[in-house]
């Protein structure tokens, strides 16, 4: 009989830097808000401005959502997803501007069924666009990312076109629902209806998401497709059907997300989904590709950096959210919680 | 002449007389097409088959999207316009605009690369779109150093400008528009033949394999990054050159002519359709959208007239949506055509 190898294992607890930096992402986020609040000093504005970037965060990530997903499964990187959120926000509006009997009057019931009706129609028609999209557009070109560029770009333009031809070249103003207008006052602080409605409407589709993914069958195929598609495949689930599931959903998402920015905005244009393309793909990106919590904090942690830098030193806002993205990627190059290894 | 064309021969009969007509005409513009409108043309012709060419650096023979190059191109157009503001009207404000303009673009470019590259090629398409937008907004924005929105308008030297006359020949006046119009043309040419000797050297070798397989080419020995980089840095320094002929050209500058995303779709456009991966395509990409872009919404405008009464056709045609073809004939080029019409014509030999 030998001897025991000559070497002592030793137990070592994780030390404490180590576990800051793991959940380093999810504490960025209050930290922000600390920082925040010591910058601008009044808490009154604080207040309004934290309740404006949370809105603003939920709508990016309603919009982004889909996208990351999108490129985590198939490794479609889909530069058209903000078509889908033009023409989310034009049938949605114009299915309200339908309903202005019911918008019009102050009723709180009628006003949320009219803006749940829009949402409706929006996902609909945007989740029909995505499922023709991933048909004509995005399938002859699985594999290959330069041509997908290429031709989600051209999808872009042409559907950006159509909605020319359809609504006319001009910007449609609108007004939101009497109810979900004006503010309320809370702490000397004034609050935007519309902002905190986008606020608990983000975090219950985030938890709703999560739940899916994390709680169900498909969510749990979902996940293991990101990680390992053709592991999942392997094993027998025809991974692409998902796929096209996933790619229609994330469509939804994108013009349940125009309509709220249109709402947000009370101003639609045709290229406003290539605007906010900017922001979404800023998002995924310090997010980590494939991340959906990861967009879910990158997309607050721009909208709360954007609201207070504009609030601190306007002229800087414009490129907050580029110096943001050098940060995170010169602290982690994969982005803040990379779940695609990279390809 | 083979040494001037770095031993790239057309290879096809066609293609041949197509660059050879396009090349006599653009060089007896002023003399072929007398007046003012088919001269702005060919200047602009002229410069975006660099620009173009430039680009097809980076997309063809590299294999890298980047939606950055309007930005380069900008900087370049700035640099001429911010040199020949402070400093006065003359040559040396041209010259260290232009070459102000290339070089911080290149250290732009290095900067993105380095970035973006590293990780993985995706990302760059991705950062270069966020980084052009918000360099657009910074420009119509910082209004005291770059004219905001209205752009700026400067002085060049008086021997480029319509104001200088000397004389008559062919039955058109010689002014200082047709010597502006022969430097752009001449730096146009010599930058093209520049971009044609670099991707038929040995480095432009090593972007194709990058191109085919990068991860072989790194297996290889070739520093896939370094590579990449580089070209990246020199189709943003090239791009800046074009730019500033543009504005040594237009003698303005402003957000929508230089920097707007629509830009980088039209160039986008002309590579796709000329045919990524041969500088050649750049030519004829350029030549058919500047074209187009000047005397199809013409055509289309006719069309939409005699479909006034079909109420949605009649919409299409509207000239106002030109872009629309434009894309769907994108689309289809990058599925049928890939290689463009260059790649056709090489192929129907």
């Amino acid at each position: 009989m030998s001897a025991a190898p000559d070497h002592r294992p030793t137990f070592a607890a994780v030390s404490l830097s180590d576990r800051i930096g793991k959940a380093m992402p999810y504490l960025l986020i209050p930290l922000l808000v600390v920082v925040g609040f010591f910058a601008i000093g009044s808490s009154s504005s604080w207040l309004t401005l934290t309740v404006s970037g949370l809105a603003m965060g939920m709508m990016i990530f309603i919009m982004a959502s889909g996208l990351t997903l999108v490129f985590g499964l198939m490794d479609v990187i889909n530069f058209g997803h903000g078509a889908f959120i033009s023409v989310g926000a034009f049938v949605g509006i114009t299915v309200l501007l339908a309903l202005s009997g019911w918008t019009g009057v102050p009723s709180l019931a009628l006003n949320v069924a009219a803006v749940i009706l829009a949402a409706l129609a929006a996902m609909l028609a945007t989740g029909v666009l995505g499922w023709a999209f991933e048909r004509v557009i995005v399938r002859p070109v699985y594999g290959a990312h330069l041509k997908q560029i290429l031709v989600t770009v051209g999808g872009l333009i042409v559907i950006e076109q159509l909605i020319h031809v359809f609504w006319g070249p001009d910007e449609i103003f609108l007004t939101r629902p009497e109810t979900l207008k004006g503010a309320f006052t809370f702490w000397g602080a004034a609050i935007e209806k519309f902002r905190l409605l986008a606020v608990v409407f983000g975090l219950a589709l985030f938890a709703a998401m999560l739940l899916v993914l994390k709680r169900t069958r498909i969510g749990l195929i979902v996940r293991a497709g990101v990680q390992n598609g053709e592991m999942v495949q392997a094993l027998g689930y025809r991974l692409k059907l998902v796929f096209i599931g996933v790619f229609i959903a994330g469509s939804a998402l994108a013009g349940l997300g125009g309509v709220m920015w249109g709402l947000y905005q009370e101003v639609i244009t045709a290229g406003m989904g290539a605007e906010m393309m900017i922001l979404v793909f800023i998002v995924v990106i310090i997010g980590g590709l494939g991340s959906v919590e990861g967009a879910f904090i990158g997309a607050l942690m721009v909208g709360l950096l954007q609201n207070y830098i504009a609030f601190l030193e306007p002229k800087l806002a414009l490129i907050s959210n580029i110096g943001l993205m050098t940060a995170i990627l010169m602290w982690r190059p994969q982005g803040m919680l990379p779940v695609v290894k990279a390809k | 002449m083979l040494n001037l064309l770095s031993g790239d021969r057309p290879r096809s009969i066609i293609l041949t007389l197509i660059l050879l007509a396009i090349l006599i005409a653009l060089a007896l513009a002023p003399f072929l097409f007398p007046g003012v409108r088919s001269l702005e043309t060919a200047a602009r012709i002229c410069i975006f088959i660099v620009l173009a060419a430039s680009y097809d650096l980076l997309l063809g023979y590299t294999g890298i999207v980047s939606f950055a190059h309007t930005m380069f191109f900008g900087m370049g157009a700035y640099g001429v316009a911010l040199a020949s503001t402070h400093m006065g009207r003359g040559y040396d404000a041209l010259i260290v605009g232009s070459l102000g303009g290339a070089v911080l673009a290149a250290i732009l470019a290095l900067g993105i690369g380095l970035f973006s590259l590293r990780v993985r090629a995706i990302f760059f398409a991705m950062i270069t779109l966020a980084v052009a937008s918000a360099v657009a907004v910074l420009v119509s924005q910082m209004s005291w150093l770059t004219g905001g929105e209205d752009g700026l308008n400067y002085l060049i030297p008086r021997e480029l400008t319509p104001a200088f006359r000397f004389g008559e020949a062919f039955g058109v006046k010689l002014t200082g528009k047709l010597v502006n119009y022969y430097v752009i043309f001449g730096f146009s040419l010599v930058l093209f033949l520049l971009l044609l000797r670099i991707v038929n050297s040995p480095f432009g070798r090593v972007l194709q394999a990058i191109r085919e397989n990068d991860f072989r080419a790194e297996a290889i020995g070739y520093r896939v990054v370094w590579y990449r980089t580089a070209a990246t840095c020199l189709s943003a320094a090239i791009a800046a050159l074009a730019g500033s002929l543009f504005a040594i050209w237009l003698r303005y500058v402003g957000p929508d002519t230089t920097l707007s995303f629509e830009i980088m779709l039209d160039i986008l456009l002309m590579v796709v359709i000329g045919g990524m991966g041969t500088i050649y395509g750049a030519v004829l990409g350029a030549t058919i959208f500047v074209l187009a872009q000047n005397y199809l919404q013409n055509l289309m405008g006719v069309a939409s007239e005699a479909t006034g009464s079909i109420p949605v056709l009649h919409e299409l045609l509207s000239p106002d949506r030109w872009l629309l073809w434009l894309g769907v004939l994108f689309i289809l080029s990058v599925y049928f055509f890939p290689s463009g019409i260059v790649g056709r014509l090489r192929a129907g030999r």
